[in-house]
Order: C-alpha cells, then sequence, then structure tokens
C-alpha cells in the first residue's frame, strides 16, 4: 500500500472554499501542543489569543488598526503573485513611503503650512514606494536577476536608511537623545474616525483599496491579463500579453500600496518617525495575502484575522507571560497548513496497493 | 603585517558560515528545488547549536543540534513541496517565517548567556610561521570543515555517479523518472542536505563568531547564501570565491566604520546588502547563451504512474 498525490481532473470548488477553515483549524490544534509543551493551559491561551479581543472596543478598534497596513500591503502583493511575481520585499516599501512621508512632515513642522502637508505626505509615501518596489521589477525585467532576492535586500537597505534618519539629521532636538523625529503637527496627522478613539482614516482608505481590487481583477482587461500571466504564461505569450510590462506594474502598485501603508502608520497611530514602526507587517501580508487566496475580499477576512493575532499575542503576553515570538511561530505555521491545504485544490490523495501499482506501471 | 593578519582571519570566519549554508543550498538547488527558508533554518539552527552547546558545555554538541534542528525545518520543507506539490517559493517564505519564531522562542532563555567558542587549531611551529602561520593552521574546526564540505560536494557531484543523477533530477525530473530513478527521495534527500548544512551555518554564529546567542543575529545571511548560489552559476569553485568576497565586504566595511571614515554607519552597513542586489544583476546580465541555472529548478513534480 502506498499513498500517492494525484492530479484531479478540475479544481475542487468545496475544497477551494473550506480549505482555509480547515488550515485555521490545524494551526489552532498545532498551537494548542505547543501551549501544552510551554506549560500553559491551551484553553486559557486559546482565548486570549482569539476571544478576548473580540470582547473589549478598544481592542476592536486595535484589530482593525492592525488590519489596516495588513491588508494595503497584501492586496498589492497578491496582485503580483496572480502575475507570478515575488515581491516579497513589501516591508522595505512600507519602511521607504513611511520615510518619504515623513520628510514632508519633518520640513514642514512648525510652520504655517495648511491642510495640503497630509495629501503631499500620502502621496510621497506611495511615490517611494512604488520607485522602491521598481528597483528588483527593473532588475528582472531588465537583467534577469531574481527579484525575490534583490526585493528582499533592500528591506535590510530601507530599514538601515530610516535608522540613520532618526538618529541623525531627523532626530528630534527636544527628544532626550531618543531615536526620533519630533510629533508630527496636526495638520501632518492622519485624523481619527471616532473622536478620543484609535481607528482612523486609514482603514477607510484600506477598505478603497480592497473595492479597487476587486473591480480591476474582475471587471477590466488589465485585471485579467495579470490572471493569465500568472495562470498560463504560454496562452499568455500567445496572446500578446506583455509579461514584463505587467512585473513592472504590479511591482509598482505593490510598491505604492506598501509605501502608502508606511506613511499612514506613521502618521496616525505611531504620530511620528521611529525605528521598529512595524512589527513585521511586510512579512504577514504575505501570509494574509495567500490566507485570503490572493482575492480582495478574502484578503480583507484574512487581514482582520492575523490582525487578531496580533492583538492576541500582545494580551497572551501580559496576561499568561507568553513570549510574542509564539505569534510569529502562530503565523508561520499556518501559512504552511494554508498552503498545504491548498494543494487539495489541485490533487487529491490516492492509496494504491504495490500489485496495482506494478500492474499500472507496467501498463 | 598585523592589522593585514587581523583583517583576513576575520574574513574567513564572516565568510564561513556563508560558504556552509550556501554550500547546503547549492546541492538543494542542484536537484531541482529552491529552499527560500535558509535564513529561518540558520535562526533556528543558531538557537539550538547555542542551547545544545550551553546545556552540555560541547561545542560538538551544539553544532550537532544546529544540524538536526536545520535538517528537521527542511523536513517539513521536503513534506511540503515534494509529498503534497506545494509551490516551492511560498513554502520557503513559510519556513523564514516559522524559524525567526521558533528561534525566538527557543532562544530566549539562552538571551544574555556566554560560553567559550571554539577553540583554534594550535600546531606549534606552523601555527607560529609569520602572517600565514595563524592563517592557514589557526583556525577554528568550521573554517576547515567548511573547505572539506564543499570539496566534497564538488567531488560528489562532478566525480560520482549519484551526483550525476542529482543533476539529472535538476535539469529534467521527467527524464530523470523515465529512466528509473526516484526523483522525489533523491531531491528528499538534497533538501535535508541542505538544511543540515545551513543548521551548521547558523551554529557557526554563536559557537565561534560570537560567545553568545542574540535574537536576529543571522542578519539575512540566509538570504545573501541564496544570493551566492546565484552569483557561483551553481559551480561549487565560484561559490567559494564569492563566499569570501562577501565576507571580505562586510568585514571591510566594519573597519571603515572602526576607523571612523565620516560615512554614517548605517551606510557602511547596508554594504553587503547593495553589493548583493549590484552582483545579482551584473553577473545576470553578462551571461550569455541561455541561463546556468538548473532547468527544473523550482518546478513542481508529482510522478505520473
Amino acid at each position: 500500500m502506498q499513498l500517492v498525490l494525484e492530479k484531479r481532473a478540475e479544481r475542487s470548488q468545496t475544497i477551494a472554499l473550506i480549505s482555509p477553515l480547515i488550515a485555521i483549524g490545524l494551526t489552532i490544534v498545532t498551537m494548542s501542543l505547543l501551549f501544552v509543551i510551554l506549560g500553559k493551559n491551551p484553553l486559557a491561551a486559546l482565548d486570549a489569543y482569539s476571544i478576548a479581543p473580540l470582547t473589549d472596543s478598544y481592542s476592536l478598534q486595535e484589530i482593525a488598526v492592525k488590519a489596516t497596513p495588513l491588508v494595503m500591503i497584501a492586496i498589492g502583493l497578491s496582485l503580483c503573485y496572480l502575475a507570478n511575481a515575488w515581491n516579497i520585499g513589501a516591508e522595505g516599501q512600507f519602511l521607504i513611503g513611511a520615510v518619504a512621508g515623513s520628510w514632508i512632515a519633518v520640513k514642514t513642522q512648525g510652520t504655517e503650512a495648511g491642510h495640503w502637508v497630509l495629501p503631499a505626505m500620502l502621496l510621497a509615501g506611495a511615490a517611494a514606494g512604488a520607485l522602491y518596489a521598481l528597483i528588483p521589477a527593473l532588475c528582472r525585467v531588465k537583467f534577469g536577476a531574481s527579484e525575490i532576492l534583490t526585493s528582499l535586500m533592500l528591506v535590510y537597505v530601507a530599514d538601515l536608511l530610516l535608522d540613520y534618519l532618526v538618529r541623525g539629521p531627523w532626530r528630534d532636538p527636544a527628544g532626550f537623545n531618543f531615536p526620533t523625529t519630533a510629533e508630527f503637527d496636526p495638520v501632518a496627522t492622519v485624523p481619527v474616525l471616532i473622536e478620543g478613539g484609535r481607528l482612523h482614516l486609514g482603514a477607510i482608505i484600506a477598505l478603497l483599496v480592497v473595492a479597487g481590487a476587486f473591480i480591476v481583477l474582475g471587471r477590466t482587461i488589465k485585471g485579467f491579463e495579470i490572471r493569465v500571466v500568472g495562470a498560463a504564461p504560454r496562452a499568455a505569450r500567445f496572446g500578446g500579453f506583455n509579461a514584463d510590462q505587467l512585473i513592472l506594474l504590479t511591482f509598482a502598485v505593490s510598491g505604492a500600496l506598501a509605501g502608502l501603508a508606511g506613511i499612514i502608520e506613521v502618521a496616525g497611530p505611531v504620530g511620528h518617525l521611529q525605528p521598529g514602526i512595524s512589527p513585521g507587517y511586510g512579512f504577514t501580508a504575505i501570509i494574509v495575502a495567500f490566507l485570503g487566496r490572493l482575492n480582495p475580499v478574502g484578503i480583507l477576512i484574512a487581514g482582520l484575522f492575523l490582525a487578531l493575532t496580533f492583538i492576541g499575542g500582545e494580551q497572551a503576553q501580559i496576561t499568561m507571560k507568553i513570549p510574542l515570538d509564539v505569534t510569529k511561530v502562530f503565523q508561520g505555521i499556518l501559512l504552511f497548513y494554508v498552503l498545504a491545504c491548498d494543494s487539495l485544490i489541485l490533487y487529491r490523495f490516492r492509496l494504491i496497493s504495490a500489485s496495482r501499482q506494478v500492474h499500472r506501471g507496467a501498463g | 603585517m598585523e592589522l593585514v593578519e587581523a583583517i583576513i582571519l576575520s574574513v574567513l570566519a564572516a565568510s564561513t558560515p556563508l560558504l556552509i549554508a550556501a554550500t547546503g543550498e547549492l546541492v538543494t538547488e542542484r536537484s531541482g528545488v529552491l529552499n527560500l527558508g535558509v535564513e529561518g533554518m540558520m535562526i533556528v539552527g543558531a538557537a539550538c547549536g547555542f542551547g545544545g552547546a550551553w546545556l552540555s558545555g560541547s561545542i560538538i554538541v551544539g553544532a550537532l543540534c544546529g544540524i538536526l534542528a536545520g535538517a528537521a525545518l527542511s523536513l517539513i520543507f521536503a513534506l511540503m513541496t515534494l509529498g503534497l506539490a506545494v509551490n516551492q517559493v511560498a513554502t520557503g517564505l513559510a519556513l523564514t517565517i516559522l524559524g525567526i519564531g521558533l528561534s525566538g522562542l527557543i532562544g530566549a532563555r539562552f538571551v544574555g548567556e556566554r560560553i567559550s567558542t571554539a577553540p583554534h587549531l594550535h600546531i606549534p611551529g606552523l601555527s607560529d610561521i609569520p602572517l600565514v602561520g595563524r592563517i592557514l593552521f589557526g583556525e577554528d574546526a568550521f573554517v576547515y570543515l567548511s573547505i572539506a564540505l564543499i570539496i566534497g560536494v564538488w567531488w560528489f557531484l562532478y566525480r560520482t555517479r549519484a551526483g550525476l543523477v542529482l543533476r539529472a533530477c535538476g535539469d529534467n525530473h521527467v527524464s530523470a523518472h523515465a529512466l528509473g530513478y526516484p526523483v522525489l527521495r533523491i531531491r528528499l534527500l538534497a533538501v535535508l542536505f541542505g538544511g543540515a548544512c545551513a543548521g551548521l551555518a547558523g551554529a557557526y554564529l554563536p559557537l565561534a563568531y560570537t560567545p553568545f546567542f542574540i535574537p536576529g543575529m543571522t542578519a539575512g545571511r540566509g538570504w545573501i547564501a541564496l544570493a551566492l548560489v546565484v552569483f557561483s552559476s551553481w559551480r561549487p569553485a565560484r561559490l567559494v570565491i564569492g563566499a569570501y568576497l562577501f565576507g571580505a565586504v562586510t568585514i571591510l566595511q566594519l573597519h571603515a566604520q572602526g576607523a571612523g571614515i565620516g560615512i554614517p554607519s548605517q551606510f557602511m552597513s547596508a554594504l553587503p546588502y547593495l553589493a548583493t542586489v549590484i552582483v545579482l544583476v551584473l553577473l545576470s546580465r553578462t551571461r550569455t547563451g541561455g541561463s546556468t541555472a538548473p532547468a527544473a529548478l523550482g518546478t513542481v513534480f508529482v510522478p505520473d504512474r
């Protein structure tokens, strides 16, 4: 008897719908085991991770705040991945967007600058993110260099540039030598939606991005081209679609969205530029994109779910002294299960007896 | 002269983890599998390697723990990509994310502890030869091991039948399968070797490079190792040159920072990463007559029965 993988005649629609749920279920089982190994009560831990954050309004707002950058970045990444272009440097594009937008905030600080400041910052963030993402895309299209490695290398470069700026030229003179800029002026801050709350305009922008992606992918020729180039490159060539152009386009769009998310994060919840503005949003967004099956609505749901794990992780650290790294383990395991379950959409398992195998091998 | 000797010694030390990890990945990729999880396997190797050495008091036990940890993670990768035919790029990323989390979890209790690093070889007489003595005869065991490893891999790939079969799997898995070779089993072994090497490379950092463990101490070395494999055009000899070149860039920027040449330290720290990008671009551009990458690299193989 042997277990073999067999290609299905066509995609299984049922499994396509339930596979993310199976993946989440398997992740919960695995995490329970991990909690037992760590000597924690698994039920209490799971409660802290998934139920507790949903029970008070502060945490609910905080989930939306955390989901905002995740969803925006993941939407961009999903376009890349659909076109079979591997942008994994969204973290760097996020940071560069934050830096570029902050430049305007820092330069206009304490001046009479009016309400044009915030829109200019958002534009600058998106433009810088797009340009930064175009570096690996151009290296791939013009020179054939692996965009996976170049986009990833540029994350470290962006991180160091941000570090230099907030420790050097942009450091707040009144900041007791902490590596941070001064708090942004009110005109350079993303407004909150509910007075006194944390939920800000960025959440609305994220929803608009989801709606935009939904329309582009489902209703436009460009969206169709993106999906064909990724799913059937040969057919796309016969169809006259320009794959190189699509790589540049999807990288630029995903870079712009990551950069926009970066400046919104800095001008919104954080309020100033400092190192460590991202707890790895750019990498977690990769999980969001896959968990949401590269579909805009799916990504919105997946983004909220992973934001929940961030908040849950913080709560579990405070109430149960569970290390913050457990959140990353959780996210990694989740991605594994998502990918494994997705495999069952295209393939199925079959038990084959040895004799049958020989027979079929001979025939 | 003292300074030159010190620089060469530190270049060798900085290059060794890159060389070990890249050697493993070279074998994996030659079999047709692209494992992007090198960074994740390295960082878990570092945590487990340090933990093993600290608990047992033995560098060798530590190194073995690192090797086992790397191999265990690569086994997960193999089950996913070979057993379930999952996309290799996405799985490699998942492995890195998981590895970073796991290493933080495992390493948390060891942060702040110190061990004595791996001893350096000392042969009376030979090691005392001025200038070259310490460089040739005064390294730690890992440095010699890394060189033996790459020579062994070269010999295996180009001088043995098994190596030829492995390369055949990487270039055309359908033909290799038709000839009756167990493609998936061969790839499994290649992935495990790659994982073991990445684990060892990670363990080198807290066992020989610095006497302590800090979270995230691999700092992108796994990704640079991946770039080195591209740099080498999948050839062992060029891999050695590439690894030492990158080690040199890393050390030179450190010395330049130390000398205080007026350039902000962050710009110097960015050099190895920028160098990687530039090298990838230059190499991919000058290559003529098609790619030198294994033809089946990164593609899924499901045996047709």
